[in-house]
């Protein structure tokens, strides 16, 4: 027997003593997803007790080294307790802005004391990060940004604002893009670490046409952020946010807005009926949900291909953002179809019975997925140049 | 196993890939084209082919042949497609020896050694109409004498008129069986047909073709998992080979956009083309990543093979017509002349889709396998 399947039976055997049996339901809302923070509050005795299992086996970042709260495993390895719990329909531990995008970065361009500072609370789950990339007016185009941050010795003073910062009204910290040259576009940018609560963040929650808000604008009024908490170099905070962006679309692309990747049609059935040949009784759009689904099946493969290549070095750098593109506009096409497979239930907004309109307000929120983290023509502007190389206009 | 090629993989394809893009360039098929060949192929390029062990190389080591895989013949099916070679490589080395390995018995220990040694070429007669429709196969096969009697016309049979042996799908009284039928059957006629990539495809008439008890590919009416052996085979490869068709065309393409200049500048600046570029390219991945996915499962005899191998034949089969398509659209007027190669690759992705199964019916296949 081979190393890696003594692993697969140690970690079945694992799971089995120490996933309860409520964190092996599929998410059905928000507060199924446990996000960590100062403010969380767990909905249920098993949502604490599996993410403290799994923080005490460094599961909730299988592959960090173990100083910093990981388990220090292989990529091999991480791959087969993803398998064993995806087996199990286990939910994931943890969600966090802290182990998807800042923590990849910490551990490429942290020093040694941030990294052992910063990393296990992430990894337990105790500190919840949101990101402060976007501001009114620079979107896809961050080299624009303007919030500043003033040198005063042995701290900055920022002032500005961010927009669609996730969740800054229930995060703890932010890790953020701030000017500190204007005089240089690109090397004037430092990648900055602040708490939420330091005087002068203001943060307030944008009503989106889902009728929700899980983003807000943010405001700073003479922040001061320690000199010393910063990541990267100075000035080169562009480095560290060009790194985290490959993270967030390989994120975004790899499950959270690609969707759950499964076949679309055999759900509706049910409401359709069936023809006498057993088939969905309405040819056009089974001919289109069965397209889908062949796209959905290769996208998975493609996920599995990427994922292979990315942890052992062989992607290309730029193939995050072919992930990201084909990912989140294969994801708007399911609920194209979700709505109008739903017919007239889909379309109710807060019915019981819609589960308050469950269908509906997540088809309207896919609608940011080719925006948010650069939108598809951004992507197709980085694939065009960085991977075909085709010339620069 | 990881979805991308191991180290001896990659080896396989640092070999074949110079040797094909050298020996069989499109040139090679112009050549063929032009000189009205009545074979459809090369015997001397066969004969490379064999110097290096491609014909046999999913044939099974006990048969004389490597004992490979359908990662191993994709990596030879690709380089076949992005240089348009024309080669019996796809229905005789992954097709045929995928159902004689299956069936075993007399006929795998007659025609797999042949195979392996590149003396032998062998047909599929399995469609009968325009369009693939295996689960309506109307040839009958009945009992005669010792063996029996074969009656039905086949259609879309590459090789049919030249290949040493073909195999038949008929039906028999209790399901469907496959026949080894030698070239010099009697009754047997294949009336090979120019198609519109300049290769050869027969219409096979079978006219009381009368063949021994032991011409049966493994068992009297049981024929239908081999049959589904040899379908997911060749599938597999069609759809292979479709990712070499459009990774060849979009390659051709690329690179004239940064040669072409229109209105003062390269086109190849022109954010219109640099998206649809940009798009295709995400789309050939994604058929590249899918057709090794459903190597792999064809490799390990999982369960999900079958699904897997129709995705695959279907999503191929859209990425290399896009890659056709926006090849000839975006080299302008000269992809409309024949002197340019762009346009011979629309014409064997038109074949590729077409063989074994397009793309809607591997779309209608995806549907019902996941019960809709």
């Amino acid at each position: 027997m081979s190393d890696l399947d003594a692993f697969r039976i140690e970690v079945r055997a694992w799971l089995e003593a120490n996933c309860p049996p409520e964190m092996r339901e599929p998410i059905r809302d928000e507060d199924d997803v446990c996000w960590g923070g100062r403010k969380f509050k767990f909905k249920n005795a098993a949502q604490k007790q599996w993410l403290d299992a799994c923080v005490a086996k460094g599961y909730t970042v299988p592959d960090w080294p173990k100083p910093y709260g990981g388990a220090g495993l292989t990529p091999e390895e991480t791959k087969v307790l993803k398998q064993e719990m995806k087996r199990i329909h286990a939910r994931s531990p943890l969600d966090s802005f802290g182990i998807w995008m800042l923590g990849p970065a910490l551990l490429q361009f942290g020093t040694e004391e941030q990294k052992v500072h910063y990393l296990n609370p992430i990894a337990r789950g105790e500190i919840r990060w949101c990101q402060g990339y976007s501001e009114p007016g620079s979107g896809s185009d961050l080299v624009s940004l303007q919030t500043f941050g003033e040198d005063k010795g042995d701290h900055w003073v920022v002032n500005g604002s961010k927009i669609w910062t996730s969740y800054a009204d229930k995060a703890d910290w932010i890790f953020c893009l701030v000017r500190t040259d204007k005089a240089n576009k690109y090397q004037g940018i430092t990648f900055m670490l602040f708490d939420m609560e330091s005087k002068g963040v203001t943060t307030k929650p944008i009503l989106l046409i889902s009728g929700n808000s899980p983003f807000c604008e943010t405001f700073f009024d003479d922040v001061e952020v320690p000199k010393t908490q910063f990541v990267g170099e100075i000035n080169r905070g562009w480095d560290v946010a060009k790194y985290l962006l490959g993270h967030e679309r390989e994120m975004i692309s790899g499950g959270g807005a690609g969707g759950d990747m499964v076949s679309i049609g055999g759900a509706f059935a049910k409401a359709f009926g069936k023809n006498a040949a057993g088939e969905l009784d309405d040819p056009i759009l089974r001919a289109e949900m069965a397209a889908f689904d062949v796209d959905v099946f290769a996208y998975r493969a493609m996920g599995e291909r990427f994922m292979d290549m990315w942890k052992t070095g062989r992607a290309h750098p730029a193939s995050s953002n072919m992930m990201k593109y084909v990912g989140t506009e294969l994801n708007k096409r399911r609920h194209e179809l979700v709505m109008a497979g739903g017919g007239s239930d889909a379309l109710e907004w807060d019915s019981e019975e819609s589960k308050g309109g469950a269908r509906a307000r997540t088809w309207l929120r896919t609608k940011a997925n080719s925006i948010e983290g650069g939108t598809s023509e951004v992507m197709l502007n980085v694939i065009a140049k960085r991977i075909l190389d085709l010339p620069g206009a | 196993m990881p979805l991308y090629h191991n180290d001896d993989q990659a080896m396989l394809k640092d070999s074949v890939a110079p040797f094909v893009a050298e020996q069989a360039p499109v040139a090679h098929l112009r050549q063929l084209r032009d000189s009205a060949d009545a074979t459809g192929f090369s015997r001397d390029l066969w004969a490379q082919f064999t110097e290096m062990g491609l014909p046999g190389m999913l044939v099974p080591e006990a048969h004389g042949g490597l004992g490979m895989g359908h990662m191993e013949a994709g990596i030879v099916l690709e380089e076949i497609g992005r240089n348009l070679t024309p080669s019996p490589f796809l229905a005789t080395s992954v097709g045929a020896v995928a159902a004689l390995a299956k069936a075993g018995g007399t006929q795998a220990g007659r025609w797999l050694p042949a195979i392996a040694s590149g003396e032998a070429i062998v047909a599929l007669a399995i469609d009968e109409g325009a369009k693939h429709r295996p689960d309506r196969i109307a040839t009958t096969a009945t009992r005669a004498g010792n063996g029996f009697r074969l009656d039905g016309k086949k259609s879309f049979v590459l090789h049919g008129h030249v290949a040493d042996m073909s195999i038949v799908a008929a039906k028999t009284d209790g399901g469907i069986t496959l026949f080894a039928v030698p070239k010099d059957a009697k009754g047997l006629t294949a009336d090979p047909r120019r198609l519109v990539d300049s290769s050869l495809a027969s219409h096979v008439t079978l006219d009381g073709v009368e063949v021994d008890a032991d011409a049966v590919i493994g068992e009297v009416d049981a024929g239908g998992d081999i049959l589904d052996a040899l379908l997911a085979a060749t599938r597999t490869g069609a759809a292979a080979e479709m990712v070499g068709v459009g990774q060849g065309a979009m390659d051709r393409t690329v690179t004239y956009l940064k040669e072409r200049k229109q209105f003062g500048k390269l086109i190849g600046e022109f954010q219109g083309l640099q998206h649809r570029a940009a798009h295709l390219y995400g789309e050939m991945e994604v058929a590249r990543a899918t057709v090794m996915k459903a190597q792999q499962l064809l490799d390990e005899g999982s369960e999900g093979a079958k699904l897997m191998v129709s995705v695959a034949k279907a999503k191929a089969g859209r990425a290399a017509n896009l890659a056709v398509r926006e090849g000839v659209q975006m080299h302008g007027g000269i992809g409309m002349t024949d002197e340019y190669d762009i346009g011979l690759y629309m014409k064997r992705d038109r074949a590729l889709a077409e063989y074994m199964g397009d793309v809607h019916y591997h779309i209608d296949q995806v549907a019902r396998m996941n019960g809709y």
